[in-house]
């Protein structure tokens, strides 16, 4: 039995969407029943089944109906006809007290914007869930705050919402929804709002988390990195239709349509992917008035041959090379003043790979991403830029066949 | 042309519901007489050292002490003017008229904000409310409840409902979209979404009516005092039949405190909540 089985769905908006649906069955066409009638199809036939622990990726551009895909399963908003079934029991059709149990216990969301209560803090909203099940407050606050350290937010269950950045809002998101210990999780774009690192962190993140944890997560996602990154199996959205469904290798090398082609052919990888996309978080930095000793010490933690130096506000000043510390060392200086190497190769975020490549062929250390200010925001190593060559290579022969 | 005999029509209502309708404004203007009446009795009672001090604490906690300073002041120029027991009698009638328009506003609200239904046949009843004529409905009211506190409570809680449920309803349709689908995915029940996510969120704004209520409410006190409501209103509206032009200032600078020392504390209390919203 699959954990969710959703049979012949339908969404149709408009005050007479019965009708519509009739009018639909009977062969009117989408343009029709919009031009005519003034009734949008949403969701049109849509079928699929997803196994207990499977990562469910519907992935579409905007207006899909991905979106209003995920919320027919918990019926945030109802379909128009078809059935959908969790652990074999129908869902659709549910009385609104059954209805209430079963999001309450069976399966809960994840917000795009986050949604979080902003009348409520961190641990308020984590424990809300349980909160309206009527369990007690201590016992609640206790998972709440098990949950809170699982994302790593122990330390702000006091406060509210607004005084978090985006990243750590849907932390919390995510935390509100794994403290009524769902089977499944409902994930509606969770990480479009957030910078590319962030986004990059969280998705880790939640790779992580669900190798503990084995819940089924349905997530949507407009981003195809994202979604070939986390699904299982990717269904590709399209006018309300699922136009393709497979494993991210059988997408890639065989995409069915001219449509599912086109959104694989777009990831010129080399052309599309910029510096931001590929940098990472240096593992280690060191201020400039740092001893070499604690120099080092950061570079044989993390096993760097060099270690960038940074100023006020993360300012790149330049870097120190393990054996120019070691001299320092011996020399007895107080910091790293003298040695710090200032020719580094230095990029901009918005660069395109493509143009990192000559630079990333000749540079002996990462390559340093900053801001007009000179901020630090990340670094690129070499096997990044790399990675996104090869898997241009291959994208563009996949293309070719179906040509 | 054919005249539409709203005249007559009203007429015959208001003649109607006098003969037909007696014991049920009899019951109502018991209600409310006996419950302004306890409370004047009440606010008279009090010792006025009492009194001062418990609303300077008032304002202190939900202004700062600019409002108490002013409190104090203000009481003080009140009991010097010698028009402490008519200031009471102000306070009474309108703090029973803000209690009996929130009784009916909040709740009502709440209904327009669930229903759209709802908020389309309320719209133009409180459109009604607020424009008509004061001294239209002055009239009927006095003819069903006769002179006195009565229908100068039920003419002021007509004219200072509307924006509480207004402003009830503005306040939970404004709780954003996504807010309201997650509390709904929890499985939360109409209920508890209403109190733990509408309410609290719409809360600056239902305190916002509540401010508004109260100064509609002041605004009527003269007019109500034309049909024997006394009070602060008396004292300005006797000052104005006799020319009297100093007592009616006397009287008008009483309304003016109360006035400012009432918005001040519960716009405060609005604000206080908006702050921890949006900040």
């Amino acid at each position: 039995m699959s954990k969710i089985e959703v049979r012949n769905l339908f969404k149709i908006f408009g005050p007479e969407s019965g009708k519509a649906m009739e009018k639909l069955k009977a062969g009117m066409t989408k343009d029709d029943l919009l031009q005519k009638f003034g009734h949008t199809v949403g969701i049109d036939d849509v079928s699929f089944e997803v196994e207990q622990g499977e990562i469910f990726v519907v992935m579409g551009l905007s207006g899909s109906g991905k979106s209003t895909l995920v919320r027919c399963l918990n019926r945030l908003i109802e379909p128009t006809a078809g059935e959908v079934f969790i652990d074999g029991e129908v869902v659709t059709g549910l009385s609104p007290d059954k209805l209430r149990a079963v999001r309450q216990k069976k399966m809960a969301m994840v917000f795009q914007r986050f949604a979080l209560f902003p009348h409520r803090t961190i641990l308020q909203n984590v424990a809300y869930g349980l909160e309206i099940q009527g369990v007690n407050k201590q016992t609640r606050e206790e998972k709440a705050m098990e949950m809170l350290s699982t994302v790593g937010l122990k330390d702000w269950g006091a406060v509210y919402p607004d005084q978090l950045s985006g990243g750590m809002q849907q932390r919390v998101g995510l935390a509100r929804a794994l403290a009524v210990d769902p089977d499944i999780l409902l994930m509606d774009e969770p990480f479009s709002a957030l910078d590319p690192l962030i986004r990059k962190e969280m998705q880790e993140e939640l790779m992580e988390l669900q190798s503990n944890m084995q819940k089924t997560i349905i997530f949507i996602t407009h981003d195809l990195d994202e979604a070939l990154k986390l699904g299982d199996r990717i269904a590709i959205m399209k006018d309300g239709q699922i136009v393709q469904l497979g494993t991210p290798e059988e997408i890639l090398t065989n995409p069915s349509t001219e449509y599912v082609a086109n959104f694989v052919t777009d990831v010129d990888r080399s052309r599309v992917l910029k510096a931001e996309n590929v940098m990472i978080r240096p593992r280690a930095l060191v201020k400039a008035s740092d001893g070499p000793r604690l120099a080092l010490r950061k570079m044989k933690e993390e096993e760097l041959s060099s270690i960038f130096v940074v100023g006020e506000g993360r300012t790149l000043r330049g870097i120190v090379f393990v054996d120019r510390a070691l001299e320092a060392v011996e020399k007895k200086e107080k910091d790293l003043k003298n040695i710090i190497d200032e020719d580094i190769p230095v990029t901009s975020p918005d660069v395109t790979l493509l143009d990192l490549i000559p630079m990333a062929v000749t540079a002996r250390v990462p390559i340093a991403v900053t801001d007009d200010k000179r901020k630090l925001l990340g670094i690129i190593v070499r096997v990044s830029v790399l990675a996104g060559l090869i898997a241009k290579g291959d994208e563009n022969n996949d293309v070719s066949y179906t040509d | 042309m054919y005249r539409i005999p709203i005249n007559e029509w009203a007429d015959f209502a208001v003649m109607f519901l006098r003969t037909n309708f007696r014991p049920f404004f009899r019951w109502i203007s018991g209600i409310i007489e006996s419950f302004v009446g306890n409370f004047e009795t009440l606010l008279i009672v009090i010792p006025i050292l009492l009194f001062l001090v418990l609303v300077v604490a008032l304002a202190w906690k939900f202004s700062g002490r600019g409002l108490a300073l002013f409190t104090i002041v203000g009481v003080s120029l009140m009991l010097s003017m010698g028009l402490w027991e008519q200031t009471m009698r102000t306070l009474a009638l309108i703090l029973t008229a803000t209690f009996i328009s929130l009784l009916i506003g909040i709740p009502l609200g709440i209904l327009a904000s669930r229903s759209d239904l709802a908020w389309k046949i309320l719209r133009p009843v409180l459109d009604l409310m607020q424009t008509m004529p004061i001294f239209v409905y002055l009239l009927p009211a006095v003819m069903f409840f006769g002179i006195g506190l009565v229908p100068a409570v039920i003419a002021t809680i007509v004219f200072a409902a509307p924006p509480a449920i207004r402003l009830t309803n503005l306040g939970i349709r404004q709780v954003p979209q996504e807010v309201m689908e997650a509390a709904s995915a929890f499985g939360s029940t109409p209920m508890q979404i209403l109190t733990k996510v509408q309410l609290p969120l719409a809360l600056p704004s239902i305190m916002a009516g509540v401010n508004q209520c109260i100064m509609l409410s002041l605004s009527m006190v003269v007019i109500s005092a034309m049909i024997g409501a006394g009070g602060l209103g008396g004292v300005v509206y006797r000052a104005i039949t006799r020319l009297e032009i100093g007592s009616g200032f006397e009287g008008g600078l009483g309304v003016v405190i109360i006035a400012i020392i009432l918005d001040r504390i519960t716009q405060s209390f609005g604000k206080e909540t908006a702050e921890r919203k949006q900040s």
